[in-house]
């Protein structure tokens, strides 16, 4: 081949200049489609007013979802009355169980004599309505019910100063009607008035109050937060990790260490005369009422279910299906069409419309779910399972039927050796992929683990739990993947993933 | 295909070979079947399993299995029609079963945009903006995962870690999460779709870019191009096709996607569809059922039209 110099390209260009200069859609491409793109992207937002609910979502909360994933609070109430006494009670879901004296609560008790009238303890609801004290076998609350009568004079144990540790810098000194608050050096000392609160000067940045004199909030990063109120100081101390996975705090192990549990289930002494110490165990972890495990395993391995079944019988009904529907082995072309457009409206109506009406057909429930699989997948299937079947190769088929074999086992023969593994492949895929979408078909009534986890999160308070579940779906989902895979690439040779 | 006992008698290797493949067909045989028994037995369990935590059980439940049917039969035909153009019914009795008009979108005083072809749109349109999103980002991260482009196995591996968890992570706990924070709407929909899109499409992305040819990224190499510009110029050019052609694979996906996302609170045609069916509203139910199937077959057809002209029949390959 002959090469042109720079000086004969340079003549060519300049005679035929339509032969270096790309047009305009090839040289204006990028830009074009970039801006379109943005363009779209900007409309979006104006469309579902994108900036005005970022900017209203309330990211503390985001962060404080967050850090429930993997952590704890623990809410201890110091309830201040208006004698300047004042009494600590714990949330009766405390996650350290009843009466928990931890060290970072350092409170100094005296016995004294005080007078309690019933409408001043009955106006002491200064604790969230749902906490209620489990200190009673401690002396100090006892007296201070709403039986109480009228007047009364009562000689009890009560706090009179409480010093709370968030961090090894920052602590809440609560000594009515003070509270002094420290953080990494600086200092906030609050007065309580009747039904006001107020700062002694400007609020550091950690502290927000929405209006003067109402509650003071005051953060403290990972470690929680506290609520300064007129007549209660509200702690919110975060500990990383699930409290009682194993035990609750019901459960006589609850809060041993391992070897101690270890030990007990080896006794023979038994902690409930009803059964031994390891059905208890046993028991205890299955029942914890807070983390549920075998209901969430139940549902876990109904999804698993769900994806199995569906993805088998879909498989085994498209499996005849797609040899009609293949224009190389059944030669009637409407046939052909007829069953082609039935596996296409099986695809094209969704798996949720499927879902929604066999959640009413079966009630909710994996069945449900197993047939919305059932049905979209044999659509799905049946229309690969015939693409495969129109590209097969027609020598083998020729050389069985030139032998004089009959139908049946010219497919059998010439037919099936050539796509068999590629139908289990994509059988397998599917079943890979259902795994994952069984879990959101559920959160419409089809049963599974999806209906679980949505109602864990609709709570907004047990995002612990969400956190197991997504983390045993994850797992779930990983072997599977592998599993499939390796099937996958023993049936239809490796691939490069 | 047993050997038959009128044949010749055979010599000694050709007994041997004849013993050899016995024993193979047998040990053969001996697999296949229990494998199947295996699964035979993994079916009954798993359909006994799902029949038995199921609230309604198979059997009773069976002549119901058709009740949609009845519940989707409307009081007359052009009752469909209504509903999907929010044309007043003559039946309308105050309650919402016939109330069509009440969701239009007016645009001018009379012009409205009929409620589901609005919401379908919304719908469409989360769907569209979740892609878009997914290919700018599933198209940078799987130029750091592919193994020819990026030798580092410290960028790789972690890259590749953490699209295989995008891919993973339950849509329906990412939306679920958003809509605790952000309230009601598409957003959480969109949020969640994307994430997972990126996942899903960094995958795909990373196998085109090393299927590559490396040709043309030699030669800018030789030249002493930087990485962007070899991924630029070398690769770019190449994988787009295949880009652009599993964009609008994603695309059909992320519209079913969108759809059921939105059944479970993100808004759009989902949610409608949800709660018609519900409240029992069957000419509702249909007309969004028709919507939703002729607006997926039309993606499906135009994605599939769109994939065929730029990559050819490679792309309608069954992605295993």
């Amino acid at each position: 081949m002959q090469s042109l110099s720079a000086t004969d390209l340079d003549a060519v260009a300049a005679r035929h200049p339509h032969l270096v200069t790309a047009s305009v859609w090839s040289r204006f491409r990028i830009p074009l489609i970039l801006t379109s793109g943005i363009l779209y992207l900007a409309f979006c937002s104006w469309l579902f007013s994108v900036p005005q609910v970022m900017s209203s979502a309330n990211w503390t909360i985001a962060g404080n979802y967050l850090a429930d994933w993997v952590s704890y609070e623990e809410r201890p109430t110091i309830a201040i009355r208006d004698d300047a006494t004042m009494k600590v009670e714990f949330s009766r879901f405390d996650p350290i169980g009843p009466n928990p004296n931890p060290d970072w609560l350092q409170a100094k008790r005296e016995t004294i004599t005080r007078t309690i009238t019933a409408p001043a303890a009955a106006a002491q609801p200064s604790a969230p309505a749902s906490t209620f004290s489990f200190m009673a076998p401690a002396p100090a609350p006892i007296g201070t019910g709403d039986a109480a009568p009228a007047s009364q004079t009562v000689s009890e144990e009560v706090v009179t100063h409480a010093v709370v540790k968030m961090t090894p810098d920052a602590t809440i000194e609560v000594a009515p009607p003070g509270v002094t608050i420290t953080r990494s050096g600086e200092t906030l000392a609050i007065s309580l008035g009747r039904d006001s609160v107020r700062a002694s000067g400007p609020l550091p940045a950690w502290a927000t109050q929405r209006a003067p004199g109402e509650k003071i909030v005051v953060a403290f990063g990972f470690s929680g937060w506290a609520e300064v109120r007129s007549d209660a100081v509200i702690v919110h101390k975060r500990y990383l990790g699930w409290p009682g996975f194993l035990f609750d705090i019901d459960s006589p192990y609850f809060g041993k260490p391992l070897s101690e549990v270890l030990t007990l289930i080896r006794s023979d002494e038994r902690l409930d005369p009803a059964q031994s110490n390891l059905s208890l165990a046993i028991d205890n972890i299955l029942y914890n009422p807070s983390w549920q495990h075998l209901d969430v395993w139940t549902k876990l391995f109904q999804t698993i279910v769900m994806a199995f079944v569906g993805t088998l019988l879909a498989s085994v009904v498209a499996f005849p299906l797609c040899f009609i529907a293949a224009r190389n082995i059944t030669l009637n072309r409407p046939v052909n069409q007829l069953v082609k457009r039935f596996f296409d409206f099986q695809r094209s109506v969704d798996m949720l419309i499927w879902a929604l009406f066999f959640t009413r057909a079966f009630g909710p429930g994996p069945l449900a779910g197993i047939s919305a699989i059932f049905f979209t997948d044999t659509g799905t299937l049946g229309k690969l399972y015939s693409e495969a079947l129109e590209n097969i190769d027609d020598k083998q088929r020729e050389g069985i039927k030139s032998v004089g074999a009959p139908p049946l086992a010219v497919q059998r023969f010439g037919v099936l050796p050539q796509v068999l593994p590629v139908f289990a492949s994509q059988a397998l895929y599917f079943w890979e992929s259902n795994t994952r979408s069984a879990t959101i078909i559920g959160a419409v009534g089809a049963g599974g683990i999806g209906l679980k986890l949505w109602e864990a999160m609709r709570t907004n308070t047990n995002w612990k739990n969400v956190a197991y579940m997504v983390i045993l779906i994850l797992i779930v989902v990983f072997i599977f993947d592998a599993i499939s895979n390796a099937l996958r690439s023993r049936l239809i040779g490796k691939r490069n993933h | 295909m047993q050997t038959s006992p009128t044949h010749a008698p055979l010599g000694e290797r050709g007994a041997q070979i004849e013993a050899h493949w016995q024993v193979l067909a047998r040990g053969r045989r001996r697999y296949t079947i229990l494998s199947l028994a295996v699964l035979f037995v993994a079916l009954t369990g798993s359909l006994w399993f799902a029949n038995d935590s199921n609230s309604g059980k198979f059997i009773d439940r069976l002549p119901h299995l058709f009740d949609f049917v009845e519940m989707l039969v409307p009081r007359d035909g052009m009752e469909i029609w209504r509903a999907l153009f929010d044309l007043p019914s003559p039946y309308f009795d105050g309650s919402l079963q016939y109330d069509y008009p009440d969701g239009r979108y007016y645009i001018t005083q009379s012009l409205y945009i009929p409620e589901y072809f609005y919401k379908m749109a919304e719908t469409l349109n989360i769907a569209l903006a979740s892609t878009i999103i997914g290919f700018f980002f599933g198209s940078i991260l799987s130029f750091l995962a592919a193994r020819n482009m990026m030798k580092n196995v410290w960028i790789r591996g972690p890259v590749r870690r953490f699209m295989e968890i995008l891919r993973a992570f339950p849509e329906i706990v990412l939306a679920g999460f958003f809509l605790a924070i952000l309230s009601l709407g598409p957003i959480p929909a969109m949020i969640a779709v994307s994430i997972h899109t990126i996942g899903a499409l960094g995958k795909l992305f990373f196998e085109v870019i090393e299927n590559a040819d490396m040709r043309p990224d030699e030669g800018l190499k030789a030249a002493g191009a930087s990485w962007i510009e070899r991924v630029w110029f070398a690769m770019v050019p190449q994988v787009m096709p295949n880009f652009v052609s599993y964009f609008l694979l994603r695309l059909e996906i992320n519209v079913r996607a969108s759809t059921i996302i939105g059944a479970v609170g993100g808004g759009g045609i989902g949610e409608q569809l949800r709660l018609s069916i519900t409240r029992g509203h069957e000419a509702k139910t249909l007309a969004i059922v028709l919507l939703l199937l002729l607006t997926i077959i039309a993606v499906d057809q135009l994605s599939a039209w769109l994939r065929r002209k730029l990559v050819g029949d490679q792309a309608f390959r069954p992605v295993v």
